[in-house]
């Protein structure tokens, strides 16, 4: 039997107003309401409402035979709620249906595992109880931000009583191991790993509408006949893209949806196949090996490493400096501030920094809001110093 | 291929950023192979520029009974829809030079004319005195440099015409009539560059006239090239854009170099002239002091903008932290270069714009305007629109707040100016000069 394992990664970041200098200490609000709403709107206008519309048709069609998996994060539930309940309420629906699994993740899609092993424990949580009251499911299964991933992120996890995790089947994590089989995480004794299929998810998410591709254009029938080739060369085929390759990253013009709406039934016409969500997955197979990994991997760029949010001067002193506060923003108590601060820390603004020009460039440009990463930086640390001031007034007054 | 080249500075007589360009181009064009012969209004010493032949027009023998000057004059103003007074208009260049210098100069000239003439009467014919500077009278200049240019282009064996800026155009039109050969005009400015919108006609019908009659036109930047474009009227297919790369042989890098300011230091380094934008660096630095008092700003450079700079700058009351240097020469840059922070150019309209080149060779992060030709090819720059003073103040403090951002700037901008190379600029003009050749 081999799975087909797809997880949709949901995210939208909160981003950032232009706050000049000369805002600090007279503007409190740093989000840019116009820009997130509007950018919501046209992503689930093309994508989220019609590839829910999708989802829900092959499950129905498929009896059940159709599964998925969804990582939505706290910060795209709370612009859903705020700037389109109708889409939230279609993502309950596909939940209802009872043939998606939801993951957790940290709310804000942060990086605050590199940073603080509390912080990433608080928002972890703080994810499982928003999935538990949005849509009354306790995940079993974890993917961290951005799929960053390594041995000391897997033992934590599975000490939070999670049964799998997923991260990038990278080149340099798998050597001559394949992507296509259970793993065990090195240091644990429960938890079980599930690699994406980099090579296969790619050819969905980047390569799609690529004519000067040598595949293009794709049809069902021959992405089909690639994953049933893998029969008996493995268990699982872990598709993990992010939602917005239907209709966003690759537009409805390039035919995404109508080769979707095909591809399961070309999949099942393969008695050996069957799709099955991460934890369905995980219970199905036994781990075939360990996998020691004890540098992070990620998803991003050629490098599949952190040097899309942690790789040069910039982002370093925004990160350190934001993590830095964590204490006196805990001191505080104080709700909002809390919020705030956390939302600071979702990993987009870092990404935003990002100097990597010549290689991966291009992609960090067209999700960019801002012109330049200095920019970006400039923006970022205007906001903090605010963010700062008002922390430090906030404890004047507690002291009083 | 044998280039005949027009241009009207060259150094080491330069005012200002065409002359360096010219040196820099050349340079590389001698290094593909081409021979170049440069025509410059006056050359007082003899030439010993090894990579090209260098031609002062003042020294170039004319036969007066060709009638050559009148006759080429006289066509040239017919051609143009209007009429030129050569001895009355003044040029918008005139910041290059003061008139008092300008007067100066012309009555040095007039002290040595009859010696000059002494010198210059042979048999052959006699040679022109041309001051090769801007000034009142530059359009007089402008006429008798033309009109050597073809006199020169029978005498110069050469396969292509290559006229900088609208001072040679017409030079390079009249060399044309002569040789039959190609004609590529290269804009470094244009007339609304340099005067915003009191746009001198004159100036303007010849360098609409220059690119209309050229076979190919060079501009320095895709936004020079829209400027030709869209108040030119010049077809996009007709022009190439070659942006300019570093010229200078920079000094090496003193790393025991020990700054005198313990302050922080904003410097603006260029004309003050309009279309630099002074009067918004003056802007930004009243809202910077506002914030910080631990800054002080240079100004360093002359121009007709100054005395209001100043007086602006006194009714702000800012004199105590706001520096006016007047013109920099040679280590009077370096030295103030070095002593900066961050170098701010709020031009209204730069073609190109070299000097924040200069500035990131002395490890100086820059914030250049959007306006400006150097934009499309620095990424580690921060740019702005220059009529945003809150954006520019904003950007200066933050580049003298955030060490990171600094070191960033410094170390991406190092790699860039790496990759700023002449070299590249010529394979551009070369396929240029192939084409015209194969037309």
């Amino acid at each position: 039997m081999v799975h087909v394992c797809f997880y949709f990664q949901v995210h939208q970041p909160n981003r950032l107003k232009k706050y000049s200098f000369f805002h600090i200490g007279r503007d409190h609000f740093y989000e840019d309401d116009n820009k997130n709403r509007s950018i919501l709107q046209r992503v689930a206008e093309r994508c989220y409402l019609p590839a829910n519309q999708l989802m829900r048709d092959l499950i129905e069609r498929h009896q059940g035979a159709f599964r998925i998996a969804f990582s939505l994060t706290g910060t795209v539930v709370e612009q859903l709620k705020k700037f389109s309940p109708i889409t939230l309420d279609s993502f309950k629906a596909l939940v209802d249906t009872g043939c998606v699994e939801l993951l957790d993740e940290t709310y804000n899609h942060s990086l605050a595992f590199l940073f603080s092993r509390e912080e990433f424990r608080e928002q972890v949580a703080a994810h499982r109880a928003l999935m538990r009251r949005e849509f009354g499911i306790t995940p079993t299964t974890f993917r961290n931000t951005e799929l960053i991933y390594n041995n000391d992120l897997a033992l934590e996890v599975e000490k939070m009583g999670y049964q799998v995790i997923l991260a990038e089947g990278a080149d340099r994590i798998m050597d001559w191991r394949s992507p296509n089989y259970c793993y065990q995480p090195q240091p644990c004794t429960d938890l079980k790993l599930l690699l994406k299929n980099y090579k296969l998810s790619d050819d969905l998410a980047f390569r799609f509408s690529n004519r000067s591709w040598e595949s293009y254009p794709l049809s069902p029938e021959k992405y089909a006949s690639w994953l049933h080739a893998v029969s008996g060369a493995g268990e699982t085929i872990n598709l993990f893209m992010d939602y917005e390759t239907f209709g966003e990253h690759q537009w409805r013009e390039s035919g995404i949806f109508d080769f979707m709406a095909q591809l399961p039934e070309q999949v099942l016409r393969h008695p050996d196949f069957r799709f099955s969500t991460p934890a369905e997955v995980a219970a199905a197979t036994t781990p075939t090996a360990r996998l020691d990994v004890p540098d992070f991997v990620s998803w991003a760029d050629q490098e599949r490493d952190l040097t899309a949010w942690k790789g040069n001067h910039l982002q370093n002193d925004a990160l350190e400096a934001v993590y830095q506060m964590q204490s006196d923003v805990m001191a505080t108590g104080n709700e909002e501030l809390i919020h705030t601060w956390r939302s600071l820390q979702t990993s987009d603004h870092f990404y935003y920094m990002c100097t990597k020009w010549f290689s991966d460039g291009d992609v960090h440009k067209y999700f960019n809001p801002y012109s330049s990463p200095y920019d970006a930086y400039i923006n970022y640390q205007n906001v903090l110093a605010d963010f700062e001031s008002q922390l430090l007034s906030q404890s004047h007054t507690q002291k009083k | 291929m044998k280039i005949l080249m027009y241009g009207w500075e060259f150094p080491p007589h330069i005012s200002g950023g065409l002359g360096v360009a010219c040196f820099g181009l050349t340079r590389a064009l001698a290094d593909k192979g081409h021979q170049i012969t440069f025509v410059v209004p006056r050359l007082e010493s003899p030439d010993n520029t090894p990579h090209l032949d260098l031609v002062g027009v003042n020294q170039f023998p004319l036969n007066p009974a060709s009638d050559e000057q009148a006759h080429f004059i006289s066509r040239q103003i017919e051609a143009l829809s209007g009429t030129i007074d050569t001895e009355t208009i003044s040029s918008p260049l005139s910041p290059y030079l003061t008139k008092e210098q300008y007067l100066l100069e012309l009555q040095r000239l007039e002290a040595r004319r009859d010696e000059i003439r002494a010198q210059q009467e042979d048999e052959n014919g006699f040679m022109l005195d041309m001051s090769g500077d801007y000034g009142p009278n530059l359009m007089t200049e402008i006429m008798r440099y033309a009109s050597v240019a073809g006199s020169i282009a029978s005498r110069v064996p050469h396969d292509i015409i290559h006229a900088h800026d609208w001072l040679t155009m017409l030079a390079g039109i009249e060399a044309r009539n002569i040789s039959g050969a190609p004609l590529v005009v290269h804009v470094h400015a244009t007339e609304f560059d340099r005067s915003g919108v009191q746009v001198n006609q004159a100036i303007y019908d010849i360098e609409r006239h220059g690119m209309e009659q050229a076979d190919q036109v060079i501009a320095v930047s895709h936004y020079t090239k829209e400027t030709l474009v869209r108040h030119y009227g010049i077809s996009p297919d007709k022009i190439a854009v070659v942006h300019n790369a570093v010229t200078r042989e920079f000094a090496p890098h003193a790393t025991d170099y020990q700054r005198q300011t313990r302050e922080k230091v904003v410097l603006f380094l260029g004309r003050i002239t309009f279309q630099k934008g002074p009067d918004y660096f003056v802007e930004a630095a009243a809202r910077v002091l506002a914030a910080r008092d631990d800054v002080r700003f240079v100004m360093a450079g002359s121009g007709d903008m100054a005395p209001r700079m100043i007086e602006r700058i006194a009714e702000l009351k800012l004199g105590r932290k706001f520096h006016f240097t007047g013109f920099l020469r040679g280590s009077e840059v370096e030295k103030i270069f070095r002593e900066s922070d961050v170098y701010v150019m709020p031009s209204v309209s730069e073609p190109f714009g070299i000097s924040p080149l200069e500035a990131m060779h002395y490890d100086v992060p820059v914030i250049i305007s959007k306006t400006s030709g150097v934009a499309e090819v620095l990424h580690s720059a921060l740019k702005v629109d220059f009529w945003d003073v809150d954006e520019l103040a904003s950007k200066i403090l933050a580049v003298l707040s955030h060490e990171p951002l600094r070191r960033e700037m410094i170390e991406h901008g190092a790699e860039e100016l790496k990759a700023l190379q002449w070299s590249t600029a010529a394979i551009q003009v070369t396929d240029v000069y192939a084409a015209l050749k194969n037309r």
